[in-house]
């Protein structure tokens, strides 16, 4: 046993260090770090940074693009650019539409939509839950009825998608729809890819509690999808959904953001006074940042035994796709992950005591001129707690990953 | 970075896992941690025999390990047994003996790791409370020698330990670091009275009391006043020890409330089948790969020099195993709802067990506040 990374991966960690030292703008950096607003050009314009340079869709083998990594080279990767504070890449196109397209999509779907994902022409979203379908994903509405005529044979959708983030910027989404009703609620769904230019699509915001537009409702009514843009078969679509989320769950535990915030935490903790002494010094709140902090070391290391684990089982089983995904352990880093994170962010805006309260929306843009009220980190202490929330909500929430747990692990 | 056992500890552990499971089954192992001698030493003898101690020290020494990792699989195996065997004195007194003994008195470390010598550290007191510094005991000089009075408190199998190590202020006040001097004490020692009992959790411990012990020149062990830094260091090991033994316990006592989930029958179903209650176990054994990943780097960090990294991974590891410990334990206890509090059943003395060692060495808040405190001072 030896928790050391070899010399290979240790200079595969400096390899990235320097790429970002010299390839992640200061600005940038900054908006990540202080939790403001990024544009769409800023999504875009690292997303192609990182295409550039052959590190952008780093599940993907190498004959599609992607570099070639294994579990613990994404690791290192994915934690150095939230040491960095890189922003987070988009997902749904990268992590999830691709690997399902890779492992289920016909070569001429291959052909035509994993280059536009590299390249950026699409900006994907997911269409996944509806009103009436969160964590009870399999009872999905949304119907697309195949039909065919002069122009060939089409599905025609109707219902509606929601928490469909960033489907403001996105110009195509992925959808599971209900292509038959008489089955199981698993075997009648289909995935399906719709063009969002198409009549009949509509995207209307859904603002969130801290007063982002992150979030969307998407309706279909009577849209013609082109019958080539159903993935593998149809009513197959469960297993292609599953698959995905596999991919959704990959990084979970967030560990280099949860570094990087408590390194933002403690520098705050320092800094604001409390009881004529730096809050830091204070046993309650010293002992609060004590444990989340031991909880990340222990979760560290509990991370780095899960991907070593599916590396080891990747190597043993050459042929398993993949490669090196964790599968229902993934679902213990989930919670843990999202709860030390969560912990974080609360820690932050209590560390601001009064300060959280005031909340300037236009400080959160980095061009913002004028004095801010209370320090930096006030600017979106509270906002950054409050949408963090959905950590535990997203990607399954956490009840549905001890769910997991139960059937996957514990055979319950 | 790699996570497997070498073939040599994975060997190891087999070894002591087929000894345990054919010598020391629960019950077996009751009626030997609960009875008048709290121990076996007919087992702790085979104990030694097939290495478990001479495992925890390096082979320059006459032991075949000693690295952070052969401690950890020795006591991982132990925890899983629920072994209450002398071992633990006989890591801390050992490496004491390697860290600040002369050749002569190093030689005892070949009674400690055949099994013949029972040694115990005698350092907690009455008054102590886990606080390192906090020694009242004294030691004078007389001529060449040594006068020690005082008590110490809770002293694992003090009562019958063949080798005492003393700490004693030779200078200074309670609750100070330096002054604290470290004193090899044969337990028959005249004007040594002890008082030894049972555990609540198995094995024996001791009240002593030193009343005008006189001991010799040569049973100094290091530099007079000097004795807080090897304390500190043999009190790392005995963490590492029980953290290790906590997650082998941790491990028995989840699988079999897992089993229990399983097999337990109420309103016609098994009682795993209620949402309620696959949660808690999700929960319950999430943490349980935490302690151990929190057991892993305290195993990585008990060699390292740079006192701020090893302590605070050491300390982490006890506030870690120490919550999580107690978890598993009243968890595991209500997953088994009325037989979880039965002598009965296997489960409850591992639940003991957890719950004692978070009083041993320091429990979870003594090892929070202690890991801010060396994070303030790096």
């Amino acid at each position: 046993m030896d928790l050391q990374f070899t010399a290979e991966e240790s200079a595969f960690r400096e390899e990235v260090r320097a790429f970002l030292k010299a390839r992640l703008p200061a600005a940038l950096a900054r908006k990540v770090r202080n939790n403001l607003h990024l544009s769409k050009e800023d999504m875009e314009s690292w997303h192609a940074v990182l295409n550039e340079r052959g590190w952008l869709a780093n599940h993907w083998p190498a004959q599609y693009g992607g570099p070639g990594w294994g579990a613990v080279q994404r690791f290192i990767f994915e934690n150095e650019c939230a040491l960095a504070d890189a922003p987070r890449l988009v997902p749904f196109g990268i992590n999830m539409l691709g690997p399902v397209l890779i492992k289920y999509g016909s070569d001429a779907q291959k052909q035509h939509w994993l280059p536009r994902i590299l390249d950026g022409r699409d900006w994907w979203c997911q269409g996944y839950s509806e009103p009436g379908s969160g964590s009870d994903l399999a009872s999905v509405k949304t119907t697309a009825v195949r039909v065919s005529d002069a122009a060939g044979d089409h599905y025609i959708v109707n219902g509606q998608k929601t928490w469909t983030t960033l489907g403001q910027h996105a110009n195509m989404i992925f959808c599971l729809v209900r292509t038959d009703k008489d089955v199981k609620p698993q075997q009648g769904i289909s995935f399906l890819l719709v063009d969002m230019k198409t009549p009949g699509v509509e995207v209307r915001p859904i603002i969130t509690l801290d007063g982002e537009h992150e979030v969307n409702e998407v309706f279909f009514t009577d849209v013609k999808v082109p019958a080539e843009n159903l993935v593998g078969e149809e009513n197959k679509g469960w297993t292609y959904a599953k698959y995905l989320l596999t991919y959704e769950r990959t990084n979970i535990a967030g560990v280099g953001f949860s570094v990087a915030g408590l390194e933002r935490l403690k520098i705050a903790a320092d800094r604001m006074q409390y009881k004529g002494k730096p809050l830091s010094q204070d046993p309650f709140f010293a002992a609060r940042m004590a444990r989340v902090e031991i909880d990340l070391e222990n979760m560290k290391t509990t991370n780095l035994r899960v991907i070593a684990a599916a590396a080891d089982a990747a190597a043993a089983d050459a042929a398993a796709a993949g490669g090196g995904v964790p599968g229902a352990e993934s679902s213990m880093l989930k919670i843990k992950g999202t709860e030390i994170r969560q912990e974080i962010f609360s820690l932050m805006r209590r560390a601001m005591g009064p300060y959280a309260a005031p909340y300037i929306e236009a400080a959160r843009d980095l061009e913002y001129g004028e004095p801010l009220v209370g320090p930096q980190e006030a600017v979106s202490a509270a906002a950054a707690y409050f949408n963090h929330r959905k950590l535990s909500i997203f990607g399954g929430s956490n009840e549905i990953q001890k769910n997991i747990i139960s059937k996957m692990i514990l055979g319950l | 970075m790699n996570f497997e056992h070498t073939e040599d500890r994975r060997m190891l552990a087999d070894t002591l896992n087929r000894f345990i499971s054919e010598q020391y089954g629960i019950e077996a192992r009751n009626k030997i941690a609960y009875g008048a001698e709290g121990h076996s030493p007919a087992l702790y003898a085979q104990f030694a025999e097939i290495g478990a101690i001479g495992a925890l020290f390096p082979e320059e020494e006459g032991g075949f390990g000693g690295k952070g990792l052969d401690i950890s699989v020795v006591f991982e195996c132990l925890g899983r047994g629920l072994v209450a065997e002398p071992i633990l004195g006989a890591l801390v007194v050992g490496r004491a003996l390697i860290l600040a003994g002369t050749a002569a008195q190093k030689a005892a470390l070949a009674g400690i790791a055949a099994g013949e010598c029972i040694a115990a550290l005698a350092h907690d007191e009455p008054g102590s409370h886990y606080e390192l510094e906090n020694v009242s005991t004294a030691a004078r000089k007389e001529g060449e020698g040594w006068i020690i009075n005082g008590s110490k408190g809770v002293v694992g199998f003090g009562g019958k330990a063949d080798l005492l190590l003393v700490s004693a202020r030779t200078a200074g006040c309670a609750g100070e670091a330096a002054g604290i001097s470290l004193f090899l004490v044969p337990g028959d020692a005249a004007g040594l009275t002890r008082r030894g009992y049972n555990r609540f959790d198995g094995g024996r411990a001791a009240e002593l009391v030193f009343e005008d012990v006189n001991v010799g020149a040569e049973a100094l062990l290091g530099r007079d006043g000097e004795g807080c830094a090897v304390l500190e260091r043999i009190s790392g090991y005995a963490l590492l020890a029980l953290c290790s033994e906590a997650v082998g316990a941790m491990d028995v006592a989840k699988d079999q409330t897992l089993e229990y989930l399983r097999t337990r029958k109420q309103f016609g179903v098994p009682i795993g089948s209620f949402q309620a209650l696959q949660h808690r176990m999700a929960e319950l054994v999430l943490e349980v790969e935490q302690a151990r990943s929190a057991v892993i780097n305290a195993a990585a960090a008990i060699d390292q020099d740079d006192r701020a990294t090893r302590e605070r991974a050491l300390s982490a590891a006890k506030y870690s195993t120490g919550s999580i410990g107690s978890l598993v334990a009243e968890e595991s206890i209500q997953l088994h709802g009325g037989i979880g509090m039965t002598w009965e059943l296997p489960m409850a003395h591992y639940a003991k067990r957890l719950v004692m060692i978070d009083h041993q060495f320091g429990d979870e808040d003594h090892h929070l506040a202690r890991f801010i405190e060396l994070g303030r001072q790096a």
